[in-house]
């Protein structure tokens, strides 16, 4: 297998709140990429799996933020690289999405003028160029008539459309990474499907390493080869997608398989997690989820649960456990 | 029991800056049939802008209704006018999607709960407040929430004092539009579980708007599936996943991700080519013919009309039959996953 593309290794976010007291959103995160992968992070609000994806491309604010670890790309640190540094990086190397392409376009500007501001800045070609190649681009991502698209400001644009010009961009000079974050989530289902397909495709002709972050378990299960599941700042369970779904081993990621109602009907009625994601304690007196797991116990308390091979299990999952669920016990017993 | 007949919502298009003009309408919800039979839910899904959320707003007559007739329990709440109309309401509540902004924050919890029961004047004196006990032990609140403020509760506990605040005026149908899509996945089927337990004690009504067809599947007895302000599905719940008949059910029901990465590789995509057409101009015919593989030129000049394939299931689309074969010997038997 090739070498990774990035690495993260124990990446720590700290923010100082103003008034003292300091939140770790991501405490001690490590995963890695490779070429045409596709790794998703998947949890609930205030997991840190977005800062997560701020922090590998240096989008933190940097007052009242304290980092720590390593994030490599290709051989290079990109923790603690200069300003200058971090935009070559970003852009030419790594792109991202975001989730609310009406946020995250500027309104003022036509489509094909946020398209060339890209390709010129970091592929060096001119004007009259740039434009053709922003056509281009316009037609990989599936939208008609890409000449005169190019002329439209966002507004004139639906959803689906926009999100297709910030994949457009983040495409714009062939980055060897893109990190997703939920971008699916403003859109329709029939909608999500053309992205979800359209993602899909560019990984596997461009193969790019695609880094999907979302809640949401459908999406994770369709496009991604490994998936980690983050609680509280930290990774909890990590597997191949295949294992995962069919022996999830940790109760957090038990209880987000139980509470969600399937298409198929196969469950009857749904089991939530008790409680809500703001009840945490902090990993330094135990297990940040055992004040909402079910099989909770006094070993729960105390210290902190360690990331280990997953114990019984012949695959390379990875689970912060003590108490975990058998191995090959499916939540949902098949349609 | 609900029957909404034939209801029309068009907004007009003005234009002109001294004179108005109305330059044309755009036609949220053309002509839709609703049956809702006491103490069961109906889900009524479709993407965004297809006219679901106006269809429960014109129920309430929220907005104004352009034709069509609203009858609730023989009352006919599109011919009540002022007092009338207001008291009819006691009867229709509504719980909203965004939990965050259907509160008032500078309303304490109490305040917000006791509003429906004295403004209907259902209670008096101390037992507005042993109401109050009553109705946050039914939806799972502490007692000593009623004190509190919006701000110090999670999403999940606002949208319970939002159910609790539509149950306050003790109404016999319930309108909620998109009750958990705003909520994080392991809150949603507390929720969820919430509002069927509640149906389950009090008879309620619902009339669930959403766009998520997992969880309407979970808690609905009919769907109603609306494309581009018009239903073109309606069945038992069953029946319409596992028999749709109408492509669009088709397409959206192939396009819902399951969570199992097995069903994942193995279905049958039908993903639809571009946006949805604009309401202010929708397609003739077939409004779905645009985006329909299965279209043909008939569509584009027939509109067709709800029909009945099987007891309580009717489509509106003229080759439904044929649709069905060729499906069915393309795929087997599975026609969603």
């Amino acid at each position: 297998m090739s070498e990774p593309l990035l690495v993260v290794d124990d990446l720590h976010v700290t923010f100082q709140i103003h008034g003292g007291r300091a939140v770790r959103a991501v405490d001690g995160v490590s995963f890695a990429v490779r070429a045409g992968e596709t790794v998703g992070i998947v949890g609930e609000s205030g997991s840190g799996k977005s800062v997560t994806a701020l922090a590998i491309l240096g989008l933190l604010p940097s007052r009242g933020v304290t980092t720590s670890g390593s994030i490599l790309l290709n051989g290079q640190q990109l923790l603690g690289a200069s300003e200058h540094d971090m935009q070559d990086v970003r852009g030419r190397r790594a792109a991202m999405v975001f989730q609310d392409p009406m946020t995250s376009l500027n309104p003022v500007l036509t489509v094909g003028r946020q398209l060339t501001e890209t390709i010129t800045r970091h592929l060096g070609v001119k004007r009259d160029a740039a434009r053709d190649r922003a056509a281009e681009l316009l037609d990989r991502v599936g939208i008609p008539e890409p000449r005169q698209r190019l002329k439209n400001y966002p507004h004139q644009l639906s959803g689906g459309m926009r999100q297709r010009v910030m994949i457009a961009i983040a495409l714009a000079s062939d980055p060897a990474l893109i990190i997703a974050d939920e971008p699916t989530t403003a859109l329709d289902v029939t909608i999500q499907a053309q992205v979800l397909e359209l993602l899909r495709e560019v990984v596997r002709e461009s193969n790019t390493a695609l880094v999907m972050i979302t809640h949401d378990l459908g999406v994770i299960a369709g496009i991604c080869e490994s998936v980690n599941v983050m609680y509280s700042g930290r990774i909890v369970e990590s597997n191949e997608r295949h294992h995962l779904f069919a022996s999830p081993r940790h109760h957090y990621t038990r209880g987000l398989l139980a509470s969600v109602p399937r298409l198929d009907g196969a469950q009857g009625r749904l089991v939530p997690i008790p409680g809500s994601p703001s009840d945490v304690i902090a990993w330094s007196e135990g297990c940040a989820f055992a004040p909402r797991c079910p099989a909770v116990s006094d070993a729960c308390r105390g210290q902190a649960p360690e990331l280990t091979i997953s114990p019984d299990d012949d695959n390379n999952g990875t689970l912060r456990c003590v108490q975990p669920a058998p191995v090959g016990m499916p939540v949902w017993s098949g349609r | 029991m609900l029957e909404v007949r034939n209801l029309q919502v068009h907004f007009p298009i003005k234009k002109g800056l001294v004179f108005d003009r109305t330059v044309g309408a755009v036609r949220a919800v053309d002509g839709v049939d609703l049956t809702i039979p006491r103490s069961t839910t109906l889900g009524l899904v479709g993407e965004s802008g297809c006219g679901k959320s106006t269809v429960g707003k014109a129920i309430l007559r929220l907005v104004p209704l352009t034709a069509g007739t609203v009858t609730f329990d023989n009352l006919e709440l599109s011919a009540l006018q002022n007092e009338e109309l207001r008291k009819a309401r006691r009867h229709v509540q509504m719980i909203f999607q965004d939990p965050y902004a259907s509160l008032n924050p500078r309303q304490n919890v109490e305040s917000i709960i006791t509003e429906p029961i004295r403004t209907h004047q259902l209670r008096t004196g101390a037992a507005v407040h042993q109401r109050v006990n009553e109705l946050l032990d039914s939806v799972g609140l502490p007692r000593g929430a009623a004190s509190r403020y919006p701000h110090e509760f999670s999403g999940g506990q606002r949208q319970r004092i939002g159910i609790a605040r539509a149950l306050a005026a003790e109404p016999d149908l319930i309108i909620a539009d998109e009750p958990v899509s705003a909520l994080d996945v392991s809150i949603q089927a507390q929720v969820i579980n919430l509002l069927a337990d509640l149906q389950e004690q009090l008879g309620l009504t619902y009339l669930l708007i959403s766009h998520d067809l997992a969880v309407v599947r979970h808690i609905s007895d009919t769907v109603a599936v609306m494309y581009l302000g018009a239903i073109v599905e309606t069945a038992p719940a069953e029946a319409l996943y596992t028999n749709p008949r109408h492509p669009y059910t088709l397409a959206l029901l192939s396009a819902v991700p399951v969570p199992d990465p097995v069903v994942e590789d193995s279905r049958h995509r039908m993903v639809l080519q571009g946006d949805l057409p604009s309401p202010s101009n929708p397609p003739s015919g077939c409004r779905f013919h645009t985006r329909c593989v299965y279209a043909q030129s008939r569509c584009e000049q027939d509109r067709p009309v709800l029909r009945e394939l099987a007891p309580g299931h009717q489509v509106a689309c003229h080759f439904a039959e044929e649709i069905a074969v060729s499906i069915s010997a393309t795929r087997g038997g599975d026609v969603v996953l």
